[in-house]
């Protein structure tokens, strides 16, 4: 046991231009040792994934400046320096795969489109191996069966579109351990993943480490990931290490500041509520009963029948004036489907959605006439999950965030400028900001703009589909936390549809369960945390992971 | 597989058959009917037009009776092989065509195959060693055989073999071979001769398949999947054309099916500078003199080369891409 398997010191990785260059990571140092999973946390940026990448020496465009990162052979007793390594040789080659491997964020797109999944861990298998083709298909099928994949006789033959998200994760974990490693280098493998799906890979790769005795050097920026399933923790900021240590003490003890804000950030079930300023509204302003829609699937047209994926099945939900509602559940439950029919895009098959205007009109909302006179959308506006996806790259901020002012011929020239203004300070960003493109924000100060966005004609209820996703711990909290000062400010309602459950506990006053389209469950957030009833919801929250390591449960 | 390539041949003949539609209109636009043109060009050579040929011709075409009754006329002759007459050339659309159909095919088909032959590996270098000497030439040449017009490149192709080496390239078979019998003498011949229109016909196309595939082939060069096989240990050109190169094809295969229409139609005017014995000058010839019959049969022709490179491509992708093959576009 505790056999330390790799060695690094003093690494330098950095990215070479015209004017100089810019340093990735300086001077990281950190050993993994077989049999422990060492966790390497950080926000976006702080250089985990170039730490992760600089050890298989894949790199480019920057280059390994100095350091040394030694690979021992603990049976064998020899010792072989990486970074010296040329990135293309048969070295390093040699040791990509077959003693190092590593599995990736997105299992979508990290495998290739157009080869099977067995065509990919036999071509692994072959490349290390001295086996022939028939052993290496033996050899990958058991991989499959490690990783529980049902049926891995016919599995191996599928291609990764055919494959759900975490079967993907799983494919990748085969792929990865076909080869038996040393080491297993997991960078963020879980982040796309929802709760109970996170939940089995981890368990899964927890199990097959123990069995296998490896070293796991697992990237995340969930500090309640790191508590389920680290042995040490390596903390990381701008490039830099600032902490490293057993988990136990790096929860319990943390040194740095930087360690303590994240510690804070992460919203476990534990987090305490946002205090809550007195009670609710009973004033309804979005009543939907039981809407039902089916998609129907594209066979399905041509023979004419009916049937097909029933996205919403008896939703029935009320939104309050002034109140946060969440709308919880794994991908495919229906949460998006849920707020495009309420925004028009969808019209539901069966039942009702109306709005209550501000001037007390009833609009009904599964029929398009009723945003025809613009009246919804000016009182029920959205923001995004994806901060670069939803801002027009071509448009300045101060043209993104005055267009629905523009639209709706409220306000032009000086006065515009003058509002646009005001909204920026109020989501917290200069008034200059104006002038600048989306390109010149971060992702953090991206979901602002597209904040202001949606106040700018001063609303009533905003959909909020995934809007924290996206973003880190600590920005994540900005963004919660700014939400919460323009509900009380402007009397909003906010309809906030998320899958993180810590999240939701922390943010929201009232949650809906959503799974295969249903309602499952309605209650307030500290109801449907602390004690949910449901079989499903109960499922769904003993999934999330608590930022401590004395509480862990999914993988003990 | 069976019952996809069915229900496309379906569909290709009945689009063919718009197509034809379209074309007959097309000869039917010009005033009078094309016997009336036919006595004028005969008179115009001075020749006596002979009423019982003429009455035989009217006949034949009924082009007394209504145009549903002369469309079926004109394409159940079609049908039959028998594509009208040239009254332009004086000669049956028919011999026309066996006399340049298979020179043009030859000499525009090889240039297809030359024009991805250079292209695609001059795109893959380009694109993996993005702005290294070898892109910036590859971009270079890249603009200059896009920007430099067939015409003016066949001139001074042209200018230079003859002020230089002292060889004619017009045309593609000098004049003692010109009605020989193939024979391999005749194919050193025309082998010394078809180089000059292919160079220029595939240089502008090569061009654009260049920067199209080194677009593609950037962009599909940082998927994940791309790292995924580096960390798997596999070597850098093996693991380049086995995934990226891959994916990045299929834009270019899709364009298959217009590529020889393409080629067809934009060597015109090559073909007239350098004297080729091809389809595409008796095209625009046909055009310009309103021969109908032999441009309707020539657009008839390209229409169909259009749809078969369509199915080409069709089948070469579902045959590359397993998303198309099972009817999961926009998987990743």
């Amino acid at each position: 046991m505790s056999d330390t398997v790799l060695e690094v010191r003093g690494l330098t990785v950095a990215f070479p231009h015209r004017k100089g260059e810019t340093t990735a990571i300086s001077d990281v140092g950190f050993d993994l040792k077989l049999g422990e999973t060492t966790c390497f946390v950080g926000e976006s940026g702080s250089g985990k994934s170039v730490t992760a990448r600089a050890v298989l020496n894949i790199v480019e465009p920057a280059v390994i400046k100095s350091g040394a990162i030694n690979l021992v052979d603990v049976a064998a007793g020899q010792r072989i320096e990486l970074s010296g390594l040329d990135p293309d040789g048969a070295d390093i080659r040699a040791v990509r795969g077959a003693r190092i491997a590593m599995i990736f964020q997105e299992p979508m797109s990290s495998l290739s489109p157009v080869h099977t999944i067995g065509q990919q861990i036999i071509e692994a298998i072959l490349l290390h191996q001295d086996v022939t083709a028939a052993e290496a298909r033996e050899k990958a099928i058991d991989a499959l069966r490690a990783v529980h994949i049902a049926n891995p006789e016919e599995a191996i033959d599928r291609y990764p579109f055919e494959y759900s998200g975490g079967m993907r994760q799983r494919a990748m974990i085969a792929m990865a351990l076909g080869c038996e490693p040393d080491i297993l280098i997991a960078d963020e493998p879980t982040t796309a993943l929802d709760v109970t799906t996170q939940a089995e890979i981890l368990k899964l790769l927890k199990g097959l480490q123990e069995s296998r005795d490896m070293a796991v050097m697992f990237i995340t920026h969930d500090m309640g990931v790191v508590a389920e399933i680290a042995d040490q923790v390596v903390v990381m900021l701008h490039g830099s290490v600032v902490e490293t240590g057993p988990v136990d003490t790096v929860f319990h003890a943390p040194q740095h500041a930087y360690t303590k804000k994240l510690l804070k950030a992460s919203m476990g079930l534990d987090e305490a509520p946002h205090g809550r300023n007195g009670a609710g509204s009973d004033e309804v302003l979005i009543e939907t009963s039981g809407l039902s829609l089916t998609f129907p699937t594209k066979k399905k047209i041509r023979k004419g029948a009916t049937g097909g994926v029933r996205a919403l099945n008896d939703v029935s939900i009320e939104l309050r004036r002034g109140e946060i509602l969440g709308i919880v559940g794994e991908s495919g439950s229906g949460k998006t489907t849920l707020a495009r029919v309420l925004m028009g895009r969808f019209q539901p098959q069966e039942g009702d959605a109306v709005y209550h205007t501000r001037d007390g009109a009833v609009k009904d909302l599964t029929h398009k006439s009723g945003f025809r006179d613009g009246q919804v959308y000016r009182e029920m506006r959205m923001i995004f999950q994806d901060p670069y996806g939803s801002l027009n790259p071509r448009m300045t901020v101060e043209q993104i965030i005055g267009e629905p002012l523009l639209v709706n011929g409220l306000l032009k020239g000086a006065e515009l400028k003058k509002r646009v203004g005001a909204l920026l300070e109020r989501v917290g960003l200069p008034a200059s900001a104006m002038e600048r493109y989306p390109h010149a924000f971060s992702g953090g100060q991206r979901q602002r703009i597209g904040i202001a966005r949606a106040i700018a004609l001063d609303p009533r209820v905003i959909i909020a589909d995934e809007a924290t996703s996206a973003l880190d711990g600590s920005i994540r909290a900005q963004i919660l936390d700014l939400l919460l000062t323009l509900r009380d400010e402007l009397d909003l309602a906010i309809l906030f549809i998320a899958h993180d459950i810590g999240v939701v506990r922390y943010f929201c006053d009232r949650v809906a369960v959503m799974h295969k389209g249903s309602v499952v469950e309605t209650g307030t957030a500290i109801q449907i945390c602390d004690s949910p009833q449901e079989p499903y919801t109960q499922r769904l929250i003993s999934a999330v992971p608590i930022p401590d390591p004395r509480k862990r449960h999914l993988v003990a | 597989m069976l019952s996809y390539l069915s229900r496309r041949l379906m569909t290709m003949i009945l689009t063919l058959l718009a197509l034809s539609v379209v074309v007959f209109i097309v000869i039917q636009l010009p005033p009078g009917d094309f016997v009336t043109s036919y006595i004028a060009s005969l008179s115009a050579a001075g020749e006596s037009v002979d009423q019982e040929t003429i009455n035989a011709l009217r006949d034949r075409y009924k082009l007394d009776s209504p145009v549903l009754v002369q469309y079926w006329a004109w394409i159940s002759e079609i049908l039959r092989g028998n594509f009208g007459y040239s009254f332009e050339m004086q000669l049956p659309v028919s011999e026309i065509f066996s006399q340049r159909i298979g020179i043009s095919l030859a000499v525009e088909l090889t240039a297809v195959v030359v024009m991805w032959a250079v292209s695609i590996p001059i795109g893959i270098y380009s694109a993996v060693n993005q702005y290294s000497m070898g892109d910036y030439f590859a971009t270079i040449f890249g603009f200059l055989g896009l920007a430099l017009p067939n015409f003016l490149f066949a001139l001074v192709l042209m200018y230079i073999c003859y002020n230089w080496f002292g060889v004619t390239i017009t045309g593609l078979f000098s004049p003692e071979y010109m009605n020989a019998r193939w024979s391999i003498d005749r194919f050193l011949d025309f082998a010394s001769h078809v180089w000059a229109p292919i160079l220029v016909i595939s240089t502008a196309g090569a061009a654009q398949l260049v920067r199209v595939l080194r677009a593609n082939l950037l962009d599909e060069l940082n998927k994940p999947y791309v790292l995924t096989a580096r960390a798997k240990g596999l070597p850098r050109r093996r693991l380049i054309w086995r995934y990226p190169v891959r994916v990045a094809m299929n834009p270019l295969v899709s364009t298959i099916g217009w590529v020889l229409p393409t080629v067809i139609s934009s060597s015109f005017v090559t073909a007239i500078v350098l004297n080729l014995p091809t389809l595409s000058p008796i095209l625009l010839r046909a055009l310009l003199s309103q021969d109908m019959y032999l441009a309707g049969a020539l657009i008839m022709f390209m229409g169909l080369l259009t749809l078969v490179g369509t199915l080409i491509s069709d089948l070469l992708l579902a045959w590359i891409d397993p998303r198309i093959r099972l009817g999961m576009v926009g998987a990743t």
